[in-house]
């Protein structure tokens, strides 16, 4: 390897920015640190606050295991015991501190707590330890409550059970409720917004279903054949539409289906519907909700074709941006007032609109409100509807 | 050398790249003939797509220019480039695609649940992008020189500003087809002039290397001798093959192309393919060096040793036939800076925008920042940073310095991928350990040896190629640091393993917490 002088300097100059920028970051916290805490009043409530919100962080899991061993360690902090334990109805969650041997015990120490939902003090005649220098000799211990049941238990140990820890446990242990309440509420929005995405699962259109079997049936004597062939694709679109486990499926898939949806509507309106499908095949493997474009089409081909003289061209495009597909799908048509449109996204009944509202909610629900449908329309120009995909979303990993 | 056949090589290649960029590549069809299974993308084509993007300037001219200018050695650097892709495919690839993982930073997500790593990994896809993309403009002004004689960071500009243009104007983006076709350009390029070059050295006598500057003799065609000034010929070799072999499967742009793959099987034979694929293309560069010793036994002064391919072609045969040859391996070299530089950038801004850039900018506009000018902002950072360093280092080996970004890859996501695809009690603080000081090891090691040069004996072999003790160091720490932290394996560890290492289309009963 040759040695550069070009090069040194380029590095010089690299190391010295980062050198100094690091020395700016250091002397910015000194300062701040400097300026808020020269009272020692001041530093111990930042100091207790600060504990507090990291304890926080972690029960924010609620009372899990590994949850409360991390948490253990601040709460130890913030009563300053020799030692801490918390446990929940059926074992004991975590032990931080010293004399550890007695974990086995929390539980039994526990039960007159989990029973009767009141704070205990124990004493030397309950802690029977044959260790001479073992600090466990007194404990104090707090319900922790949610939704008004007793859920577990936050034990402090140490050498004496004075008023002063007494009435700190129980004040912690009220803290530690608020929180596992918190987490409650978390999980119970997960479960909300999952059942609404259930609620949200995509329907396929009643019109639909009716035209097609009617174009079906018009072809039944004249092309017997064609008939047949229909009615295999309305059976494959009908499967892929009605199946059951997983809310989410591919690019690939979801497209292979709306040509499937096409072939049928070209059976009802021959060479009215001008279809163009513009699809970059890096973005094939992208994840979404599944029919989350057909009803889309289904609209542009409504409203692209319906109400108007002569043919209708629509154009559906996916394009790759990155780390996102861009999904457009766009109409000659009538186009509609935006006002109206603009009502269907908040909520408003759908209308004329086939599950635009609904797959915008469900967009928006999946990847965030970054990512609901935009919407470019005016009356007799047209309209033109648009949403990008994450091509990696954690949500979509976790539900697979 | 007559520079106009040059100049009207590398315009065409330079204009071709900026059109395709501004208006995209339209494949309009319409339904009677659209089936969406026969588009996707079939791995020839994926494999040829990644060739395009990888074979570097490192390739196109530093493996020649090492092997000119220091030996037999250097034959393990074309090894070690193609053999990386042997390590991803046994360990990683069919993995890798079925996590679902665009990115390295998204897979330490999806692994680990954790959008601290996710940031750490960032940070790091960024560094060694850097690193990567410095030796592309200095690549291109090193040609740029060669041809036309004009100053080095001119031909950087150019590649940075053609590349900017092309990603900014959103058309280029990662069109499969357009850097597979950039590969197939790039093997013509060096292909051609090559076999010209044989039989005009069958019709000379096939005369033998000169090596002036060797006091011994034999030196230089004999491995391991320590030509050219390296101390412990045999630790660096095995350390440069080391950081080779592991540092594939950390670099940003050659992770994305695995998401174009439908799925993990065709992800393994896009992978077999890109082997192939390299080993044809890698045949033809150590010929160059060889050739070089015959006709170019003096470099004219003041050239780097990596213009040694661009020179041959007039040292061999002083007529048009030599302009012309070296005016497509010019072409070939910038297609080369153009495609890699644009491919690093695309990973780099991307990353950029969406982990570090993104979250800010909503923070200062409050959300009215539209997605398109972040990732612009993006791009224009993630190019114009590197051309900045690069400016004003011309001189280092073009394939010791992409040598020092797989070594920092090498030391960093390989542990991280590896690891995290094959062993389940990883866990998020021993992963973070690991990144934390591997990241720092090989920084230190490579900051270190172009500040202050190499020195002699074992700390020079030791720092000059990091990789044979960073690496285990890395692994060692990852691994000590997981056992010691058993509480904090992710929960979802047991799901996630079933989800990489199971058969597509596996359905898992939905659990909480997964």
């Amino acid at each position: 390897m040759r040695p550069s002088a070009n090069l040194t300097a380029v590095l010089l100059v690299v190391l010295t920015t980062l050198v100094l920028a690091a020395l700016v970051w250091a002397a910015t916290r000194v300062v701040r640190h400097r300026r808020h805490l020269e009272d020692p009043v001041d530093r111990a409530t930042y100091t207790t606050l600060h504990t507090a919100s990291r304890a926080a962080t972690h029960l924010r899991e609620g009372l899990t295991p590994s949850a409360a061993a991390r948490a253990g360690r601040h709460l130890r902090t913030l009563l300053g015991t020799p030692a801490i334990a918390l446990c929940d109805t059926t074992s004991t969650l975590t032990w931080e501190g010293q004399g550890s041997h007695h974990q086995e015990d929390v539980l039994r120490h526990a039960a007159d707590v989990l029973a009767t939902g009141r704070t205990v003090v124990l004493g030397r005649g309950d802690l029977d330890c044959a260790t001479p220098d073992c600090p466990v000799r007194h404990a104090v211990l707090a319900p922790v409550v949610s939704d008004e049941h007793v859920v577990g238990a936050l034990a402090a140990y140490g050498r004496t059970a004075s008023t002063a820890v007494t009435r700190a446990t129980e004040e912690l242990a009220g803290w530690v409720s608020c929180q596992v309440e918190l987490a409650e509420l978390g999980r119970q929005r997960t479960r909300a917004m999952e059942a609404e995405l259930r609620a949200l699962r995509a329907q396929i259109s009643p019109h639909f279903v009716y035209n097609c079997l009617a174009a079906i049936a018009s072809f039944v004597r004249t092309e017997p054949s064609r008939a047949r062939e229909l009615l295999l694709e309305f059976a494959d679109f009908s499967r892929y539409a009605f199946r059951r486990g997983g809310t989410f499926t591919t690019l690939a898939d979801e497209l292979t289906n709306i040509e499937r949806y096409l072939r049928l509507e070209q059976a009802r309106f021959g060479d009215r519907l001008q279809v163009s499908l513009l699809v970059a095949p890096e973005v094939l493997a992208v994840s979404l909700p599944y029919l989350s474009i057909q009803p889309l089409v289904e609209n542009a081909v409504r409203h692209g074709l319906e109400g108007k003289e002569g043919p209708g061209t629509i154009n559906l495009t996916a394009r790759d941006v990155g780390s996102e597909a861009e999904i457009v799908i766009e109409d000659d048509g009538i186009g509609s007032d935006p006002e109206v449109v603009r009502m269907v996204l908040a909520g408003g009944p759908d209308g004329d609109h086939v599950g635009l509202g609904n797959v915008d909610a469900r967009l928006r629900q999946v990847f965030g409100d970054d990512h609901g449908l935009a919407v470019e329309t005016a009356e007799g120009a047209g309209t033109r509807v648009s949403f990008r995909v994450p091509k990696y979303s954690p949500v979509i990993r976790s539900s697979t | 050398m007559s520079s106009h056949y040059g100049i009207v090589a590398i315009v065409a290649v330079c204009a071709l790249t900026a059109g395709v960029g501004a208006f995209g590549l339209r494949l309009s069809r319409t339904t009677s003939d659209f089936y969406v299974a026969s588009r996707a993308v079939s791995p020839r084509l994926n494999a040829s797509a990644i060739g395009g993007e990888y074979l570097s300037a490192a390739s196109f001219l530093g493996i020649a220019g090492l092997i000119y200018s220091r030996g037999a050695d250097m034959l393990w650097f074309p090894v070690g480039y193609t053999v990386g892709y042997l390590v991803l495919l046994v360990l990683i690839a069919a993995p890798l695609r079925r996590s679902g993982a665009y990115t390295v930073p998204d897979f330490a997500e999806a692994r680990l649940d954790s959008p601290r790593i996710r940031r750490l990994c960032s940070v790091l896809v960024i560094g060694i992008g850097w690193l990567y993309l410095l030796p592309q403009f200095q690549g291109a002004g090193l040609a740029l020189h060669v041809v036309t004689g004009a100053p080095a960071w001119v031909g950087g500009l150019i590649v940075a500003v053609v590349v900017l243009l092309s990603v900014v104007a959103g058309g280029m983006r990662s069109i499969t087809f357009v850097q597979a076709v950039q590969y197939w350009l790039k093997l013509t390029a060096i292909c051609i002039p090559a076999f010209v070059l044989l039989m005009l050295w069958l019709r000379q006598g096939q005369p033998a290397p000169v090596v002036l500057s060797e006091p011994g003799g034999g030196g230089w065609a004999r491995p391991l001798s320590g030509f050219g000034g390296q101390d412990h010929p045999t630790y660096w070799t095995y350390s440069t093959l080391l950081a080779l072999c592991l540092g594939t499967m950390g670099l940003p742009h050659v992770i994305v192309r695995f998401y174009t793959n439908p799925d993990g099987h065709a992800a393994r034979r896009t992978t077999s393919w890109v082997i192939g694929l390299l080993a044809a293309f890698y045949v033809f560069t150590p010929l160059y060096g060889v050739w070089g010793r015959v006709w170019l036994p003096q470099l004219p002064h003041g050239l780097h040793p990596d213009s040694v391919v661009l020179l041959l072609p007039s040292a061999a045969s002083p007529t048009t036939l030599g302009d012309v040859l070296s005016a497509l391996l010019a072409g070939g070299a910038f297609a080369a800076f153009l495609s890699t530089a644009s491919g690093l950038t695309i990973s780099v801004a991307g990353v950029l925008d969406q982990d570090l850039l993104r979250p800010r900018l909503h923070a200062w506009t409050g959300g009215d920042a539209m997605s398109v000018q972040g990732f612009r902002v993006a791009a224009v950072l993630g190019i114009l940073v590197p051309y900045g360093l690069s400016l004003a280092g011309a001189s280092v080996a073009l394939a010791s310095a992409v040598g020092l970004a797989f070594a920092v890859a090498a030391s960093t996501f390989c542990p991280l991928l590896v690891l995290g695809v094959w062993w389940r009690r990883l866990s998020t603080v021993g992963a973070a350990a690991g990144l934390g000081i591997g990241g720092t090891l090989a920084l230190l090691a490579v900051s270190t040896t172009v500040l202050f040069g190499v020195p002699a004996g074992w700390p020079g072999a030791l720092l000059s190629q990091p990789a044979a003790w960073t690496v285990p160091i890395t692994f060692l720490v990852t691994i000590v640091v997981s056992l010691a932290t058993p509480d904090r394996v992710p929960q979802g560890t047991g799901r996630m393993m079933v989800l990489l290492h199971g058969p597509e289309g596996l359905v898992l009963p939905a659990t909480r917490g997964g």
